[in-house]
């Protein structure tokens, strides 16, 4: 059996206890929503908390409000599958209930949670390995070793960004609630990522994701999600573009926004791209020039599975369909 | 029921060595087969990654309480007679998958059975007989 190292379990009754709870416990403190993420990392000796504080019951992180006064309102504790089933983000955020529907298996969906999602661990076929295949072949910049075994001379960990619905609520303009020891912040989600493979977020440590809210200025807006992976289920993307699109009466668009994920180690915003087709009618040469753009933004490397150079050569390929659909030039 | 068990121990590990209630089968403990799934509070899950003590207070139901009033399930049988498994090792957490399928939808197509049982890896039937019971079973239910 494959088991859990010995920790002590904190039951949170209160968001504020357990921001608390952390501040108190110091750094050998995580938090646990579903656990699908830290559990196997556990287990394999990837993570190793020595106090656990569980969000799992607090009434605080739950609920999704379509219709707010701001906009959508989605609580942290939300599973997976009560975001691709919700009949309003069906109908309003296609691409946002195409992400979280695509996350491994019903069964994971039904634990997993979206604030785990947004801060899911980057991926590295080095690292997301046991503790006996990783001592065996040398630890990595991540955990325990000294070097990227990816690219030796890296100064930096390439793991990559994997989650499905952050590039979406990104391309969507959503901001996140986070609430620590000096109380709430709201910060635009995309802020909260930066391209490091070990130190993937900038929030503090203390700082417990409440929820997340897509402004009224996107309600309206043409959006997708389109996934790359082997198996039609399980699997983490190994490319996945979220776009989103308006356009004017005169089908001019108005604006446009296309992300990355699991090309680099944090969600990509590729601004070149939309920059090619905002404000202009957008026809295939338009599209065909986007879709280049966000290839070359596009920088996979040889650490998650399927060619790096195929993953590279699909971003053009799905940027290109995505915009497509967005445009009403395919269905 | 209750019971005392270590904070590390997983539903799986639980329900398995402390409770002796073997049904409930072990395979990858990571969450990348399925073969673990139970159902909490009527949703299915995977025990390998859910801690008993998260499970406290929750309706919990394995393999073994599957038979109703000593008689099979209609899966079960739909299963036994169709020949659907084979080693027989990933059926336990197919059958939950199943069941709570048609509790939701007793009259689910063809695609969404496949859905549903789309987390449960089977490393010997090729899955066909396996869409096939279900599919049976919930055409026959018409007592369900
Ligand atoms: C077999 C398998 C396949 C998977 N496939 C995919 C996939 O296809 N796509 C994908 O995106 N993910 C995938 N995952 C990863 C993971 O299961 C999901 O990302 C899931 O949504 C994580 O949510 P959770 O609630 O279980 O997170 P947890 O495991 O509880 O937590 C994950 C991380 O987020 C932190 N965290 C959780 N909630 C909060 C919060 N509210 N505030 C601050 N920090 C928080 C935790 O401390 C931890 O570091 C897969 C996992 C497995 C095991
Ligand atoms: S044992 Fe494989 S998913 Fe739980
Ligand atoms: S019948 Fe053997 S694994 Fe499914």
């Amino acid at each position: 059996m494959l088991r859990l190292p010995e920790f002590r379990y904190v039951k949170a009754g209160s968001l504020k206890g357990a921001v608390r709870a952390l501040s108190d416990l110091g750094p050998d403190a995580m938090v646990v929503a579903g656990g699908t993420d830290l559990y196997p990392k556990m287990k394999r000796g990837q993570f190793t908390p020595r106090y656990l504080v569980s969000l799992r019951f607090l009434p605080e992180l739950k609920g999704i409000r379509p219709r707010g006064r701001e906009g959508m309102w989605i609580g942290a504790g939300e599973t997976l599958t009560a975001l691709c089933e919700h009949h309003a983000i069906k109908g309003i955020f296609p691409s946002l209930a195409q992400a979280a529907g695509s996350v491994s298996t019903p069964l994971l969906r039904n634990m997993g949670t979206i604030g785990g999602n947004l801060f899911v661990d980057t991926r590295c076929n080095y690292y997301d390995q046991t503790f006996f295949w990783r001592e065996a072949a040398g630890f990595c910049l991540k955990k325990d070793g000294e070097i990227c075994l990816v690219a030796p001379r890296s100064k930096k960990c390439l793991a990559v960004f994997s989650s499905d619905t952050a590039p979406v609520f990104c391309s969507l303009g959503a901001m996140a609630i986070l609430v620590g020891p000096g109380g709430e912040r709201r910060v635009l989600l995309e802020e909260l990522y930066r391209d490091d493979g070990i130190g993937f977020l900038t929030k503090g440590r203390e700082e417990v994701l409440r929820g997340v809210v897509i402004p009224r200025a996107a309600f309206g807006v043409r959006n997708v999600y389109l996934k790359l992976r082997r198996r039609g289920a399980f699997d983490f993307p190994v490319l996945g573009v979220a776009a989103a699109m308006s356009f004017s009466k005169e089908n001019i668009c108005l604006s446009a926004r296309v992300v990355l994920t699991a090309v680099s180690s944090c969600p990509k915003v590729v601004e070149g791209a939309a920059a090619v087709v905002v404000g202009k009618r957008v026809d295939r040469t338009a599209i065909e020039e986007a879709a280049e753009v966000a290839a070359r933004a596009s920088h996979p490397v040889d650490n998650a599975d399927m060619d790096y150079w195929y993953r590279k050569r699909m971003t053009k390929v799905y940027v290109r369909k995505a915009l497509a659909l967005l445009a009403g030039l395919e269905s | 029921m209750e019971i005392a068990s270590e904070t590390a121990k997983t539903l799986l590990e639980v329900l398995r060595e402390d409770l002796g209630l073997t049904g409930t089968k072990h395979g990858c403990e990571l969450g990348e087969c399925g073969t673990c799934a139970v159902l909490m509070d009527g949703k299915p899950v995977l025990s390998c990654l859910v801690l008993g003590v998260e499970a406290e207070g929750a309706d919990v139901a394995t393999i073994e309480g599957m038979m109703q009033g000593g008689q099979p399930h209609p899966l079960q049988r739909a299963f036994a007679d169709l020949g659907a498994a084979q080693c027989g090792y990933c059926i336990p957490g197919i059958l939950l998958v199943a069941k709570a399928l048609l509790d939701s939808n007793p009259h689910p197509g063809r695609d969404e059975i496949r859905e549903m049982l789309s987390g449960n890896l089977c490393r010997c039937t090729g899955y066909t007989k396996i869409l096939d019971a279900v599919e049976m079973a919930a055409k026959g239910r018409g007592d369900l």
